[in-house]
């Protein structure tokens, strides 16, 4: 098994006849996924890489059963497309896009609770590189190839931080059951908790790998969490242990975030809620490989 | 994205806030006049810069005659001002604001943030303003008043009135306290900002609420539809090269180190930053090329890391997904044929179409350092710049 997403969910490409659309489709497709169409309105009724276009994802849904969209829209129009995503009925929609207002994004959260839980949509994104379940499906623009077939979930705010780690631990041989990159954004359509979660209920996967990085509250909250309802391993990373203490022209902001947001706070959380910390980023392979060994 | 007081204090103007009645000046001659339009006789002369404790740090200078104006815009114009929020180097100093000094009888304190937990805009405010509201929330956390705003309603005139009462206003008071409390919330929301501090709103003798002072911070990702306060960008408050790094859609913030860094993602930036402080070095930047950089974007890429001095050794790292290997490739080898590279160059590619970039690469006739993990190629760049080093020393 895998999370989110397998060889038969079927998908739509919200956004498929734009350039970065057209080619991540492609790559989806050649990966083996299970495309089974696209969205752009005013373009419905053409066909595009051998899939029909349509106007709207409702129609879109209807005509071809789909449960799940990613997303390929410029910013101003990304929360839109994500929420009629939702409103379709859509169980996961991962936006791709890089640069929605945080305003937008609020909304969008707050969209999505007008559905009762067991209809409501999941959001993975938005600045993410997607999601991958390898030899399965592939909802995103990683390189497919870099990823072997296994037991480690990995949950990634970071895109390329998250390649960096699965190529680390093909060069190990460890596999991975499904990789998902929440993204950068001060609000995220979901969280490491809310992935992790879905990990700790997956027979597949045996271990998870959490990769952070400074500024904002997750990988804290994420990390207590474990402690109390996780029974696999979990190893963490936090990235930017370098990096400069942001420049804030205002106090507000630090109110809430008061404690906990560097690098190091964080790896120290994670340590004391029983995580094993990977020492640095070159070592994500061996540390995955040293928990497997001993659980 | 920031702006000066003075432009805060124009929007929430626009959003029916009471502000004191004040003039932007940028030469001690302007400021006279500023001061003879605003009338009366006791002016306040604000150093505008992008950073607060301006006060404590001698940038807001009391006035009672115009030969004082003209001497504190004197001092102030042109200078750096150092406070404890603008780092050592401090921010330059080309405006000042010319403000009106009513007197007042109480300091509150009231902002609005972005919460990143509740993922909704939380307003803060406390009895115990004009002082640092950091202090207040690490001494004495019960001092703050918060309310969190549901997004689809907005705030409420309840939750307004609730947070004017808490602030021990009398009924008149509370009143005009509602107003700035509501129409500062429909400033920050309609304007996308991220953050808004009025600290300190004050009350007059004749129960007015006054902002004394204004922060605002912008959503950059919202910009593009507020033109308006995109115009407001003053970049002599940033790092010149960070201002470049904009312009070219690159994400760069300048340190002290040695090892300039070329990266794509912010998390892999900040990585490979951590990499090579664990071999043993230092970086010199942070540098996020983006998605989809193309081989212009990589060759400015390289001309801002060598428009840094202390670079000794450049270390590209680029793990392409949405990214391809090749178009980096070019950009590495069209950077070398166009800036003249004169430090050691570590490449480490991985990811799409990463053969064909090492057959640019290779076929270019660059010497340049190849590595295929981020540990070796950190280590390389951390040899590289301690050879690089050494060589100088020897020259001399």
């Amino acid at each position: 098994m895998s999370i989110l997403i397998d060889e038969k969910t079927p998908i739509i490409v919200q956004g498929i006849t734009g350039d970065k659309g057209t080619f991540h489709a492609k790559e989806m497709l050649d990966y083996g996924t299970n495309v089974v169409g696209g969205v752009t309105p005013g373009k419905g009724g053409r066909s595009h890489l051998g899939l029909p276009v349509f106007n709207t994802v409702k129609e879109a849904v209807r005509e071809t059963g789909a449960t799940t969209a990613i997303t390929f829209v410029a910013p101003p129009f990304a929360a839109d497309a994500i929420m009629e995503g939702a409103d379709a009925g859509l169980k996961l929609v991962c936006s791709i896009t890089d640069g929605i207002p945080a305003q937008d994004m609020m909304r969008v959260k707050r969209y999505l609770m007008r559905y009762p839980r067991d209809r409501r949509t999941t959001v993975v994104g938005p600045n993410c590189a997607g999601i991958i379940s390898p030899g399965k499906a592939m909802l995103g623009i990683m390189p497919g190839h870099i990823y072997l077939k296994g037991n480690v979930g990995v949950i990634s705010r970071s895109g390329t931080l998250g390649y960096e780690a699965a190529s680390q631990m093909k060069a190990l041989g460890i596999g991975i059951s499904t990789s998902v990159g929440i993204g950068g954004d001060p609000i995220n359509g979901s969280s490491f908790l809310d992935h992790l979660a879905l990990f700790e209920r997956d027979p597949d996967t045996h271990a998870v790998l959490m990769i952070g990085e400074i500024g904002g509250p997750q990988e804290a909250e994420a990390s207590a969490w474990i402690k109390e309802n996780m029974s696999k391993p979990v190893i963490g990373f936090v990235a930017g242990l370098t990096a400069p203490k942001g420049r804030r022209m205002g106090h507000a902001g630090a109110i809430i975030s008061a404690t906990g947001d560097s690098a190091a706070e964080k790896a120290e959380i994670m340590r004391s809620y029983g995580l094993t910390v990977a020492p640095d980023p070159g070592s994500f392979g061996e540390t995955v490989a040293q928990v497997l060994k001993a659980a | 994205m920031d702006v000066h007081e003075y432009q805060a204090k124009e929007l929430l103007a626009g959003f029916g806030v009471a502000v004191p009645k004040g003039a932007v000046a940028f030469s001690p001659d302007q400021a006279v006049y500023a001061a003879t339009e605003l009338g009366g006789s006791f002016w306040a002369v604000k150093a505008q810069i992008h950073a607060g404790a301006r006060g404590k740090a001698g940038g807001i200078k009391l006035c009672r005659t115009y030969n004082e104006v003209r001497d504190a815009a004197r001092e102030l114009l042109g200078k750096r001002l150092v406070t404890i929020q603008t780092g050592p180097e401090g921010k330059p100093v080309q405006r000042v604001y010319v403000e009106t000094a009513d007197p007042f009888e109480r300091e509150l304190y009231l902002g609005y943030v972005l919460d990143r937990k509740a993922e909704r805009v939380r307003v803060i405010a406390s009895q115990r303003g004009g002082i640092d509201i950091e202090e207040i929330a690490a001494t004495d956390p019960d001092a703050l008043i918060q309310i969190v705003v549901e997004p689809a309603v907005g705030l409420q005139q309840f939750q307004a009135r609730e947070i004017a009462f808490q602030l021990g206003l009398n009924i008149k008071q509370v009143s005009a306290a509602v107003k700035t409390i509501m129409n500062a919330y429909r400033a920050f929301r309609d304007c996308d900002g991220t953050m808004l501090e009025i600290n300190p709103l004050v009350v007059t003798k004749d129960d007015r609420v006054l902002a004394l002072d204004a922060k605002m911070s912008f959503d950059d990702n919202a910009m593009f539809r507020r033109r308006n306060i995109a115009d407001m960008h003053d970049p002599s408050q940033g790092d010149p090269r960070e201002a470049q790094a904009a312009e070219h859609n690159l994400s760069y913030i300048g340190l002290d180190g040695e090892i300039g860094c070329i990266v794509n993602g912010a998390g892999l930036a900040m990585a490979t930053m951590d990499m090579i402080k664990h071999a043993g070095g230092e970086p010199a930047n942070f540098l996020d090329v983006g998605g989809g950089a193309s081989p212009e974007r990589v060759a400015t890429a390289f001309r801002l890391v060598l428009s840094d001095r202390n670079v000794k050794a450049i270390l590209v790292n680029i793990f392409a997904g949405i990214n391809r290997c090749d178009w980096v490739a070019e950009g590495v080898v069209q950077a070398a044929r166009e800036v003249k590279i004169e430090v050691p160059l570590v490449v480490r590619l991985a990811g799409t179409n990463v053969e064909a970039g090492q057959r640019i690469l290779a076929e270019s006739g660059l010497a340049l350092i190849t590595a295929d993990t981020l540990s070796e190629a950190a280590r390389k760049a951390v040899e590289a710049c301690e050879s690089a080093k050494n060589s100088t020393k020897n020259d001399r």
